[in-house]
């Protein structure tokens, strides 16, 4: 559906996106994710025809985003990461504006209109005037405004900050059921979000495509780093003890640490099929020398931790080729 | 293109600025109107609109400062780029709607005449002649606010801009009256004149050799003039100033001459400037 082909854009000097290239297929949901000026918000503007690419090559539903760019708008529906909204208009208004420039006319822009004012539940401020809306409604008529026309794409920019935690459940919703019969593409910083409701997930760094795939793959990129965690009541020689023995047939690079005068802290890291069995033999050694055990935690990957990993290996490498 | 223009008809009812545009044109013409063909009693009401020029130098900038300049202030240009509409077609959308805007307090002044010569001998052939000419220079004017309200995201530095220019415009005969006649004269006025255009031309489009580009090919021309016929100079920058004033060229209709090569002067100037705001809108996806 979008296929983008090393793209790079320069900001002056400064390249803000450096040899991008990635291919998006049909009808799903996928996540940007990045940190803080990573390119994305300027790779989102590239695809949407807002800003021009200093090299490479876009196209969106087989259009050329530059040789073809009224054929490829039509396929896009896009919410920057400022809602472009007009203040001196209600949300009726501004949707018609946006459905007459989409082509849009008569009973079917009537019909459009009245489908995503529901969609995006900003019936009840429908002829308020949006410069007196909050931001959370001011974002829904943005989203509203990026779904006019049932574009093929939907692309939208970081659309569920300023929402409050039920809007935002709301709109992650409405994208998941949107994703059912559009491609849909959206940026976050939450990586929770990303992680429920997307089939697959960009991760983006310095310029450059770090990772794409699924969430589930990528959280086993770090699975061999899964460990247990225990605080045992008992003091640093006897827990050193204990271990070693249990560890004597096969040596593992476990941590010990004092808490405090009492207990300590272990980890252990360990595969996470055998996290349980080791959970269970860890809790009958404990109960065996009459040291309680007062907490046990399995430490899982998450997509959290390949995204802090991958996006700061890509600023250690920018730093060490600099 | 016709939802750009909807849209921004809808907008500048809501524009405090629009109506003032539509205000103050019908008062300067009013008071023209009560010194002119009222207190004076002269049949002919060109010189209303002769009198009112200086005021649209005023106030085309007020009607034209937020056009683009608040679109970028509040990010909507972003939408317009986005949807599927062509930079020529939301520059043409909003000019339209301009053009309809002043066409609103032009048709009542329209009337005017036709009250007029209920009690007397009015040329309404020359009355309708110079109005329509008054329009059409109108449209060049906001042709030029427009572009140079696409420069910016402020909507006061856009006005000041244009007010600047008309000004200049305004006066630009008189002033280059001041300047010694001969051919030194000629020539550092010309020269002066060429190096602050290059420097527009490096404020507008960032690039330092666009403007050497201009300053070298205008001082070609120069020399070149020089060198073949050193009489052409003399008077030249009189002349060249009165071929370029919006104004001194709606005299020429307020005297009675329906001159076409201004109404081309115009739409040249309508047609240049409303190119220069796409290239402009085109210019802004490249930063």
């Amino acid at each position: 559906m979008i296929k983008v082909e090393h793209l790079k854009k320069y900001y002056g000097d400064f390249l803000a996106v450096n040899d991008l290239s990635f291919e998006i297929g049909e009808g799903s949901v996928y996540g940007f994710l990045g940190p803080n000026g990573a390119g994305k918000s300027t790779t989102m503007n590239i695809i949407t025809g807002c800003l021009s690419p200093t090299e490479g090559k876009v196209s969106v539903a087989g259009f050329d985003i530059l040789e073809e760019p009224l054929q490829a708008r039509k396929k896009i529906g896009y919410l920057p990461e400022h809602p472009p909204l007009y203040q001196q208009e209600t949300p009726e208004e501004y949707l018609r504006f946006v459905g007459e420039a989409k082509g849009l006319r008569g009973d079917k822009l009537r019909e459009e209109i009245e489908s995503v004012i529901e969609m995006t539940g900003i019936e009840s401020v429908r002829d308020r005037l949006i410069s007196a809306l909050s931001k959370g409604y001011q974002q829904r008529v943005g989203i509203a405004q990026a779904l006019l026309g049932d574009p093929e794409v939907i692309i939208l920019d970081e659309p569920t900050v300023g929402l409050d935690p039920i809007q935002i459940i709301e709109i992650r919703d409405l994208i998941k059921k949107l994703g059912e019969s559009h491609t849909v593409i959206f940026s976050s910083h939450i990586l929770s979000e990303v992680q429920t409701i997307c089939e697959k997930v960009l991760i983006i760094a310095g310029g450059e495509l770090v990772a794409f795939d699924t969430p589930e793959n990528l959280e086993k990129l770090e699975q061999a780093k899964t460990a247990v965690h225990l605080t045992v009541s008992a003091g640093k020689e006897e827990a050193e003890q204990a271990l070693s023995e249990f560890f004597s047939e096969n040596p593992t690079d476990y941590q010990l640490t004092e808490a405090d005068e009492e207990s300590v802290n272990i980890r252990i890291p360990a595969a996470e099929a055998d996290t349980k069995a080791l959970c269970r033999d860890l809790f009958f050694l404990f109960a065996g020398k009459n040291l309680p055990i007062t907490e046990m935690t399995t430490e899982r990957a998450s997509l959290e931790k390949v995204f802090v990993e991958l996006t700061e290996q890509s600023a250690e490498s920018e730093v060490s080729a600099s | 293109m016709t939802s750009v223009l909807k849209h921004e008809l809808r907008t500048h009812f809501h524009t405090l600025s629009t109506w003032l545009f539509m205000a103050f044109l019908l008062i300067f013409v009013g008071i023209g109107a009560m010194l002119y063909n009222i207190q004076s009693a002269v049949a002919n009401f060109e010189y209303v609109l002769k009198f009112v020029c200086i005021g649209l130098v005023v106030i085309i900038p007020v009607l034209t400062m937020r056009v683009f300049a608040e679109e970028k202030k509040q990010k909507t240009d972003q939408l317009l780029y986005a949807l599927p509409l062509s930079a020529s077609g939301i520059v043409l959308g909003k000019y339209f709607a301009l053009l309809v805007i002043f066409l609103i307090p032009t048709a009542i002044i329209a009337v005017y005449p036709l009250i007029f010569s209920k009690f007397g001998e009015v040329y309404l052939l020359g009355s309708y002649g110079s109005m329509l000419a008054f329009f059409i220079m109108g449209a060049s004017l906001i042709a030029v606010g427009v572009f140079i309200s696409s420069l910016t995201e402020n909507q006061g530095f856009a006005a000041g801009i244009a007010i600047v220019l008309f000004l200049l415009n305004y006066f630009s005969v008189r002033l280059s009256e001041y300047i010694s006649t001969g051919v030194a004269g000629t020539i550092i006025a010309l020269a002066v004149l060429l190096l602050a255009l290059a420097a527009i031309v490096y404020v507008l489009t960032k690039n330092s050799n666009a403007a050497y580009g201009t300053a070298a090919i205008g001082a070609v021309g120069l020399i070149v003039v020089y060198l073949v016929d050193k009489s052409k100079l003399e008077n030249l920058l009189p002349a060249l100033m009165s071929k370029l004033s919006f104004f001194e060229r709606f005299y020429g209709f307020v005297d009675g001459v329906f001159d076409i090569g201004s109404i081309v002067f115009y739409l040249t100037v309508i047609i240049f400037f409303l190119f220069l705001t796409v290239q402009s809108l085109e210019k802004r996806r490249y930063n």
